[in-house]
């Protein structure tokens, strides 16, 4: 009789909140928001970069003029008016589709809740890239998918490494729900699908009867001005695009979108309209005025140059202090540097100490499903200055090149990287 | 009265201790408390000296609160605090240190050896592995020198996967612990003011007390009192006290044990800033002892401010 409950819901909870752990990562992460800490981790746009002013006015302006419907439900699909300018967005990059396509979502990331919701049973088998968006993995765990990763490379997902699972699921008499990629400037790993590879991926979805999910958050921060064709232009009926604002304008506000075949955008409607009833007409109608009323690809093309002189301070940085123990991609655009350790380090496991030196990164496991990628990180150079991401680099190179010393005295490795 | 609440801090158990200090604060607040939460930071000593601050509550878990450091500041600046003085806290945080103390003193706790990373690098001790591993026998327990909240702690069964361990947990601190395992009841011990409450079983559903075990609503089986006989209770609650004394410390400490097959309480670790968040062990205890927690944040808070009993530094 002497038991204490902390929980007494325990016996209530669905199978799938059984993995709602505590997590010593998470505990750690809570010190890299300290301002000691240079935070190589996090994937935050810089919006200090917005003009303010302008915002302000705009938001001002929508509660002058539209008050009484922006503070109003609004319908299931989103604001007509806000579809029109995504489409605008959508043509910046070459992309073709019409208003009435569009699903507009709280973020990307409901488009991806929705979609899991709509495909996954338990026990689905989901294909992604390895690594993967870990927002993604998130919401494809949370309905009990089954991830398998696809291999990639610095041109993109491997799609030869498609054919083996392929085969290999075929030989199991498994078949695939979905394919999740982000061809362009993948977060975690940087890199972009080459042209080749879209023609060869669309290639297979036919030949495999495969449905792609196509997230594009970083297209428009694009550091080599190579525009590749994008999935759903190749084969709309086979690939649901997937938009969203927060890393072109605000992730605040919460504007994002799915462009699908009719029968799919149907259904999301609904499961839109269930999951929240609608989408705040307040974001929906600040969004649509800055789309009209502000010169937003002028504010486009100031992010792309802040990151890009963010990244090549990185790279050359990551250059000067681990050129000779370590490999990273170089991103073709949008946020993030793929590294990976030397052989044997184990990215998580290093954390702390990196915490320690007062630099932080997201360990590599965080973008697998499988346990893979603890040799590797994600570093972010959205965030910080130039001047700091240099400094977290210099950290981070300290910490390996201390790990790397102690390893070959315990492990009897050859010496090496000990930085004498 | 007026108490700032000092939580946070730069270590690794910053959002427990957020959790903490968040809890004390709400509950001093409910007392009529005026109640001032503070994160450490750089403004630490002009706010502590510029305010009218009648008493500090440490709830600031790892190395920042638990060192002695922040006991050291805040006896400087006259200000009263609750929890151990400094000398205390810093031997306890030590565990290699207060094993040693906890022995010398006849305090039962596991074998151990220590192993640095210093030594590793510089005189090759990570070649003696096979002669720690045979005289402490596996399996063992291999944990931070200096830390809490489990991180870094792992259950070694074999040789091959000691090495590991132990660079793992290099990355918490530059000194480890091996210590033999003992098998029995894991119970947990707390003090308030030199007296225990009652024993605080733990069970955790899977596995091992790890940080999800810990800080997981419900991952945890506790019973509290622990179910031990009677004679075997009191013997925990002596090895709690004895700790207490031999360490020197005041208002406050937990003790972590486990209670072999024949009854005998083995000591692991003495904690003199003990987690004060909705799983942790040692509110679970006050409450059995009808101590609410508004009511033990109270009498810490009490105790600082008169002095308390005991302590040294």
């Amino acid at each position: 009789m002497t038991e204490v409950q902390l929980d007494p819901y325990q016996q209530r909870y669905a199978r799938r909140a059984r993995g709602m752990t505590a997590s010593e990562i998470r505990a750690l992460f809570a010190v890299a928001t300290r301002p000691e800490i240079v935070s190589l981790a996090g994937g935050m746009p810089y919006t200090a970069a917005l003009d303010n002013a302008a915002v302000t006015a705009v938001t001002t302006a929508v509660l002058r003029d539209a008050g009484p419907i922006a503070l109003q439900y609004g319908g299931g699909q989103g604001l007509d008016e806000l579809r029109e300018r995504l489409v605008d967005v959508m043509a910046a990059e070459q992309i073709k589709a019409h208003p009435d396509d569009l699903v507009v979502t709280n973020g990307g990331q409901q488009a991806l809740d929705l979609l899991s919701r709509l495909f996954c049973n338990p026990g689905d088998i989901v294909l992604a890239e390895g690594p993967a968006y870990v927002g993604a993995l998130g919401a494809f765990s949370a309905y009990q998918g089954h991830v398998i990763h696809i291999d990639m490379d610095e041109h993109g997902l491997i799609p030869e490494a498609l054919d083996d699972t392929m085969a290999a699921l075929t030989a199991a008499g498994r078949s695939a729900k979905f394919l999740y990629t982000v061809p362009n400037h993948q977060n975690p790993a940087g890199v972009s699908l080459s042209a080749a590879r879209r023609e060869a991926l669309i290639e297979r979805a036919e030949r495999y009867d495969l449905l792609l999910i196509e997230d594009n958050p970083y297209g428009l921060l694009d550091f080599k001005g190579e525009q590749l064709p994008c999935l759903h232009t190749l084969a709309p009926e086979r690939v649901i695009y997937l938009g969203t604002l927060s890393k072109i304008f605000s992730p605040g506000i919460r504007i994002g979108w799915a462009v699908a075949p009719a029968p799919i955008r149907r259904k999301l409607t609904l499961l839109k309209e269930t999951a929240d009833l609608s989408q705040s007409n307040l974001t929906q109608y600040v969004a649509e005025r800055w789309l009209a009323t502000q010169p937003w690809m002028e504010q486009v093309e100031e992010f792309r140059e802040l990151y890009r002189e963010r990244c090549d301070a990185m790279l050359e940085e990551l250059a000067r202090q681990l050129g000779e123990d370590c490999t990273w991609s170089v991103p073709t655009g949008g946020f993030f540097v793929w590294l990976r350790l030397p052989e044997g380090m184990d990215s998580k496991e290093l954390l702390p100490s990196a915490l320690q030196a007062r630099v932080a990164y997201v360990p590599g496991r965080a973008f697998y499903a499988d346990g893979a990628g603890e040799h590797e990180m994600r570093l972010s150079f959205c965030f910080p200055t130039s001047e700091q991401i240099r400094e977290g680099v210099r950290r981070l190179a300290g910490v390996i090149r201390e790990q790397a010393a102690l390893r070959a005295a315990m492990y009897g490795d050859p010496p090496w990287g000990s930085g004498s | 009265m007026t108490v700032a609440v000092l939580s946070g801090g730069t270590s690794f158990e910053r959002e427990v201790s957020l959790s903490s200090g968040k809890r004390v604060t709400e509950a001093l607040r409910d007392r009529g408390h005026e109640v001032v939460p503070l994160d450490l930071d750089g403004n630490l000593v002009r706010t502590l000296t510029e305010q009218p601050i009648d008493v500090v509550f440490l709830a600031l878990h790892g190395q920042v609160g638990e060192d002695g450091s922040i006991q050291r500041l805040l006896d400087l600046l006259d200000v009263p605090y609750t929890g151990s003085r400094a000398t205390s806290s810093a031997l306890a945080w030590d565990k290699s240190v207060s094993k040693g103390m906890l022995r010398r003193h006849g305090v039962t706790t596991p074998d151990w050896h220590v192993l640095s990373t210093q030594a590793v690098r510089e005189y090759g001790a990570g070649q003696a592995l096979d002669r720690i591993a045979a005289r402490l026998a596996f399996p063992l327990m291999v944990k931070p020198v200096q830390g809490g909240a489990s991180l870094g702690v792992r259950r070694v069964e074999e040789q091959a996967d000691l090495p590991a361990a132990i660079m793992s947990a290099f990355h918490y601190h530059s000194a480890v612990l091996l210590e033999r395992v003992v098998t029995g009841t894991e119970v947990a011990v707390s003090l308030v003011d030199g007296a225990a409450l009652p024993a605080v079983e733990i069970h955790a559903k899977e596995g091992a007390y790890d940080f999800a075990a810990r800080y997981t609503h419900g991952a945890t089986e506790f019973h509290v009192p622990a179910r031990l006989a009677d004679d075997v209770a009191h013997a925990c609650a002596m090895a709690a006290r004895a700790a207490w004394d031999v360490l020197g410390c005041r208002h406050i400490m937990r003790a972590d044990m486990m209670v072999d097959q024949g009854g005998q309480p083995w000591v692991l670790e003495v904690d003199t800033c003990p987690g004060l968040t909705e799983t942790s062990l040692l509110p679970l205890a006050a409450r059995a002892a009808d101590l609410p927690f508004e009511a033990l944040c109270e009498r810490l808070v009490e105790l600082a401010r008169t002095g308390g009993r005991g302590g040294r530094d």
